[in-house]
């Protein structure tokens, strides 16, 4: 018989990671991420309704450094939780699950994100006329 | 809720190292033990194996463990070519089975612990009761409703080959013990393996209770807890893909709702 408890065998702490495991809890991490950016969003468009020195003084804090960095994560997370979206669209479906089509869709998942962030912070520093 | 972190009494320290006396090429084999009898929490022994002397398989080297450097390591074992589903474990991170992982595809040392997330009987032994008792659950043997004919039950040539894919399957439970959600649901998600058995009774056109079969998985935690994270059809060592069965019940339940 049995005379201590029985342990638990370890598995997050040994498993290996997989783009399509990644994928997965990166849709959830930045679905979290993006429900506190929808409230920054929602505070902007709120500043926006209050007046013109609220909505300036916002403009300057979502403009400093922090903000930018912030406003910068925000878009990450965005386009990942776009493309890992996309990509369980796909799945619901009953497509990708080749192994070969869903790992190769987790990793697209990251190119999409790099590529689009950048693409978007180009376009926003070109419109301001910073680059 | 989802427990990331170990218990207190599972987490896991360091061992003892057995060297190879005399050999040249050996390769390290750190091996998860747990003994039920003197009460410590699970510990990495490393062994040094000689590779010289020792077949391809990862099995090989735990069975040349157990009989010339400590006999008290424990695992499952029997038939040593991928049917018998006994030596499922974690080797380097991900689920396998044993007798069919080649030494030489595994990188570095060899981690080798047990599947993941079960309670430890002993060493590289999971406790898989529950797993069994899911299995049961879905009444994994064909039911009708129809007078018996004289002779057996005749399936078309188009029938049989919808079972390819998931008559293979040999309950190893490497799929599920991959699964993040078999891990933090594991008491109500019934887990890919057990779900890919559900599927391959669905489908069999000489099965005749395809509605309670159904009935049974329309649950928000049996069948709906699969978020298609696809570790199970990375693991399976039979090349199956539970994933994709689990998905096919899924379009099953949508299209009987019409």
């Amino acid at each position: 018989m049995a005379q201590g408890k029985r342990p638990l065998s370890p598995h997050l702490q040994v498993y290996r990671w997989g783009a399509a495991m990644a994928v997965s809890i990166l849709h959830r991490a930045t679905g979290s991420a993006l429900a506190v950016g929808t409230i920054i969003l929602t505070w902007w468009l709120v500043a926006m309704a209050t007046g013109h020195e609220y909505f300036n003084m916002v403009q300057e804090c979502l403009g400093s450094p922090v903000g930018r960095l912030v406003l910068f994560g925000i878009t990450i997370a965005l386009m990942q939780h776009l493309a890992s979206g996309i990509r369980h669209l796909f799945m619901d479906a009953g497509k990708l699950y080749d192994l070969k089509a869903n790992t190769g869709s987790a990793k697209f998942t990251f190119v999409f994100t790099i590529v689009m962030t950048l693409v978007i912070w180009v376009a926003a520093y070109k419109v301001m006329g910073r680059l | 809720m989802a427990e990331f972190s170990l218990p207190k009494n599972s987490r896991v320290g360091k061992g003892k190292t057995v060297k190879a006396e005399g050999a040249n090429n050996t390769r390290k084999f750190h091996v998860y033990r747990w003994n039920p009898d003197d009460g410590q929490n699970p510990r990495m022994d490393t062994f040094e194996v000689d590779m010289d002397s020792c077949g391809p398989m990862v099995l090989d080297a735990l069975i040349k463990i157990k009989n010339e450097m400590d006999s008290t390591v424990t695992f499952r074992r029997s038939c040593r070519e991928g049917v018998c589903g006994s030596c499922a474990m974690n080797m380097n991170g991900k689920n396998g089975l044993a007798c069919t992982t080649a030494i030489d595809d595994c990188k570095g040392d060899v981690s080798i612990t047990p599947l993941p997330h079960r309670e430890v009987v002993k060493d590289l032994v999971p406790d898989l009761t529950d797993f069994y008792a899911q299995y049961a659950s879905i009444k994994p043997w064909m039911q009708t409703q129809s007078t018996t004919p004289e002779k057996e039950r005749l399936q078309s040539h188009e029938d049989r080959a919808k079972l390819d894919g998931l008559y293979e399957c040999i309950l190893c439970a490497c799929c599920s013990t991959s699964c993040p959600s078999y891990w933090w649901n594991g008491d109500k998600y019934l887990g890919p393996a057990i779900l890919l058995q559900a599927y391959r009774w669905l489908i069999d056109s000489r099965d005749e209770t395809t509605g309670e079969r159904l009935d049974n998985l329309e649950d928000p935690f049996r069948l709906y807890r699969c978020h298609t994270i696809m570790n199970c059809a990375n693991a399976c060592p039979k090349g199956l893909n539970p994933a994709k069965a689990i998905a096919e019940i899924k379009k099953m339940m949508v299209e009987r709702r019409g």
